[in-house]
């Protein structure tokens, strides 16, 4: 059996291997080439070395964009995972409705966020319209706007894989700690936390990349505005890849760092959380 | 175990999120239509062109239809989606079945395009140009030719104007004295506090400023005050401006805000579409925006407006001599033949564009469908548009006593300049910003916008 595996092993990675090749890797070394190019269209692509990046760099936007991005990233990772682990917990205590409850909560993340975010826009707008002043008339409007969209978005989904880690505790554990005395919160702490460590490695992932990559909501909630004040990493590449002749190579290179960014972060956050995890 | 558990949260999540980006990623926004059988031999060539503008897309397909059935030649159009077209045009390029036509929006978009662009000097298509300074040229070469003019200014509500002519009191007796920027704003002013009397809520539809709809003003307006420096300093383009008529911008700007239907800081939240419903249904009595605002008038429901009544009006903004100022009349639709494309798909481009613009058909069809203003000489005076608004920008065209502001915001260094700016009026707007940071900003930033687009 074994050795009929090693056989075929070629034939059935391949049609994958194609796909991805084709679909990731190539692009992939595409974009790096190009943000050493200028560009117009991905086929006149002429070589200038690291001009991108050296601009790319020496442009206040970006490093504004990523200060923002990185506030941002803070403040929501924070809210998202103690909300929906605070909702997990409630949900997973026997309570009545427990279902409904859960559906409700997971609905927001089923809407596209090119949608969530004009509909928020006007949700707030509405608010502000009560003093006078609309969203883009200061950039913390803006920001903690983006935080409660996000949290609003994510906190459904994160409190499914919570509920999923919550349930997989084995019961005699609760059961014995309660045997030997231990209140809720000292069960919450000493087992039920540690033991949904691999929901905590995930979630943490997910927050962490999807608040950093976040684009549509911006695009949507506030466009940058007041001038750019509100612009984060993805929208600051669009903009400048799209608004300004000739930057296109620049966009590119400063993808490529972004991505660079991205990945450094959630791989140390992996390494961490994961160092965390017991077994059960 | 632990690492079980682990793969099989991770393999769920995966699962979901992938479920999820395949909802997100299927709203794509092309309204791609072939207009022809794909199968016409490519040796006698055939037509592809990317569209810009979504409104008339299915008048395009239509004329593609047209000629295909005419000539058999097929012709394949494709319309960006609104505010698509550079990022349509840069994908649509990169694939070897490229557009053949194409168009760019002045010479900040040739720019980024000439390597793309054909010599159009030796064309008929060129030839039919009546003012020759229009097209976009290099050197000898002709690059790209304009196919629609057209125009903006004030447009405003002849009833609501009478009926303020007709208050005892009123500051003008009718549109022919308002002149200048004095009497606009004696009257402007004077019709905000009589707002009751003439049943609206403002003189000036809102200032639209939500994310995007600005460009009224961070563009059109704009180009106002650079008309006049460049005059003044009788060039076609600077590197570095000096907004000497900031003053006359802040004068027409401040009137829009302070004359409004609402708030000066409330208008971060409207879009163009408020301001023109808001017009239509005689909220307002004044709006800035060109003739294409026809069509989103008389579609807006319970629209009050009647055709006779939408008229143009210069923006006057307090310079010296403006009395004489005319609408801003210009284009930024520039037609282009893309060069990569084969001798056969160049030549069955240009043969398209002959018909379109000088048969009898095809320029009924332009006049009727797609009711351009066009700069041909093979069009005869009685051959425009029936809409409203197109009929007072020819007859703003044909005063000779006015001048014409062209449309000089095509020099405008960037996107992302016009997007600042957009960003610096609202802030000044809302009372975030003094005046003098607006244009010293300004000032700084075509400077570096220019520079940072050089090539």
């Amino acid at each position: 059996m074994q050795k009929t595996y090693k056989k075929y092993f070629a034939l059935f990675v391949l049609p994958t291997l194609i796909a991805f090749t084709l679909f990731f890797i190539i692009p992939f070394i595409m974009g790096i080439v190009l943000s050493f190019c200028k560009f117009t269209t991905v086929t006149n692509a002429h070589w200038v070395g690291i001009a991108n990046y050296v601009k790319a760099f020496s442009n206040k936007d970006f490093i504004n964009a990523l200060l923002f991005t990185v506030k941002f990233t803070v403040v929501s990772v924070i809210t998202i995972n103690v909300i929906s682990f605070a909702l997990a917990y409630g949900l997973t205590r026997g309570l009545k409705g427990t279902n409904i409850f859960r559906t409700i909560f997971f609905m927001p993340n089923l809407i596209g966020g090119i949608v969530l975010g004009y509909i928020w826009q006007l949700l707030i707008n509405g608010v502000l319209a009560h003093f006078n002043v609309t969203i883009t008339a200061d950039p913390k409007y803006g920001f903690w706007g983006m935080v409660i969209l996000t949290n609003w978005q994510l906190i459904g989904y994160m409190m499914i894989i919570y509920i999923a880690g919550i349930q997989n505790i084995p019961t005699e554990l609760i059961e014995a700690a309660e045997i030997d005395g231990a209140n809720k919160f000292q069960s919450l702490y000493k087992i039920i936390i540690p033991m949904t460590m691999p929901s905590v490695t995930i979630c943490l992932f997910l927050t962490l990349t999807n608040c950093f990559k976040l684009f549509d909501q911006n695009l949507a909630l506030t466009a940058g505005g007041p001038a750019k004040k509100t612009a984060m990493l993805a929208y600051d590449i669009y903009t400048t890849f799209y608004n300004r002749n000739g930057w296109e190579g620049v966009g590119q290179a400063k993808a490529v760092i972004f991505f660079i960014i991205v990945a450094a972060i959630s791989l140390t956050q992996l390494y961490f959380t994961r160092r965390k995890e017991v077994e059960n | 175990m632990k690492m079980k558990k682990f793969l099989a949260v991770c393999l769920s999540a995966l699962t979901v999120t992938g479920m999820l980006a395949g909802c997100g990623g299927a709203k794509g926004g092309d309204t791609s239509s072939a207009g022809a059988e794909k199968e016409g031999s490519s040796a006698e060539g055939s037509v592809y062109y990317l569209n810009f503008k979504p409104e008339i897309a299915d008048q395009w397909e239509e004329i593609a239809a047209k000629y295909t059935e005419e000539t058999g030649v097929p012709v394949k159009v494709k319309t960006a989606a609104s505010n698509q077209y550079e990022q349509t045009l840069k994908s649509e390029m990169a694939k070897s079945d490229a557009p053949t036509l194409f168009q760019i929006n002045g010479p900040v978009g040739y720019q980024s395009w000439k390597e793309y662009c054909a010599d159009l000097k030796d064309t008929d298509f060129y030839n039919m140009l009546v003012d020759k300074d229009l097209a976009i040229t290099e050197g000898d070469g002709v690059y790209g030719i304009p196919f629609a003019e057209e125009g903006y200014g004030i447009i405003y509500n002849k009833e609501i104007m009478d009926k303020y002519f007709a208050l005892p009191g009123a500051k003008a007796t009718s549109m022919d004295d308002i002149k200048n920027f004095d009497t606009l704003k004696a009257v402007v002013e004077d019709m905000t506090a009589h707002k009751a009397d003439l049943g609206i809520d403002g003189v000036f539809a809102s200032t639209s400023f939500a994310p995007g709809e600005d460009w009224r003003w961070q563009t059109h307006l704009m180009n106002l005050p650079i008309y006049y420096e460049y005059k003044d300093a009788d060039v076609k383009d600077e590197d570095e401006i000096s907004f000497k008529y900031n003053e006359n911008f802040k004068n027409i700007f401040d009137l829009y805000l302070n004359n409004s239907t609402v708030e000066p800081t409330m208008v971060g939240s409207k879009t163009v579409d408020d301001s023109m419903s808001e017009f239509a249904l005689g909220k307002a009595a004044m709006v800035q925006n060109g003739n294409w605002a026809w069509s989103q008038i008389s579609k807006v429901s319970g629209n009050v407006v009647k055709e006779e009544n939408v008229k143009f009006m210069p923006i006057y903004t307090g310079v010296e001599g403006e009395e004489t100022q005319g609408l801003c009349i210009g284009t930024e639709n520039y037609m282009c033949v893309n060069s990569n494309a084969s001798e056969a798909d160049q030549k069955a481009s240009l043969d398209f564009l002959k018909w379109v613009f000088s048969s009898d058909e095809g320029k009924e069809m332009v006049t009727n469908d797609l009711q351009f203003i066009t700069p041909f000489s093979t069009f005869g005076d009685d051959e425009i548009s029936s809409d409203p608004l197109a009929q007072e920008v020819v007859r703003y065209m044909k005063d000779d006593s006015l001048t014409t502001v062209p449309w000089n915001f095509t020099t405008f260094p960037s996107q992302t300049f016009k997007d600042d700016y957009g960003a610096s009026l609202l802030e000044y707007a809302n009372g975030n910003k003094e005046w003098d940071a607006v244009v010293s900003d300004t000032v700084d930033e075509w400077a570096s916008e220019k520079e940072a687009t050089a090539e």
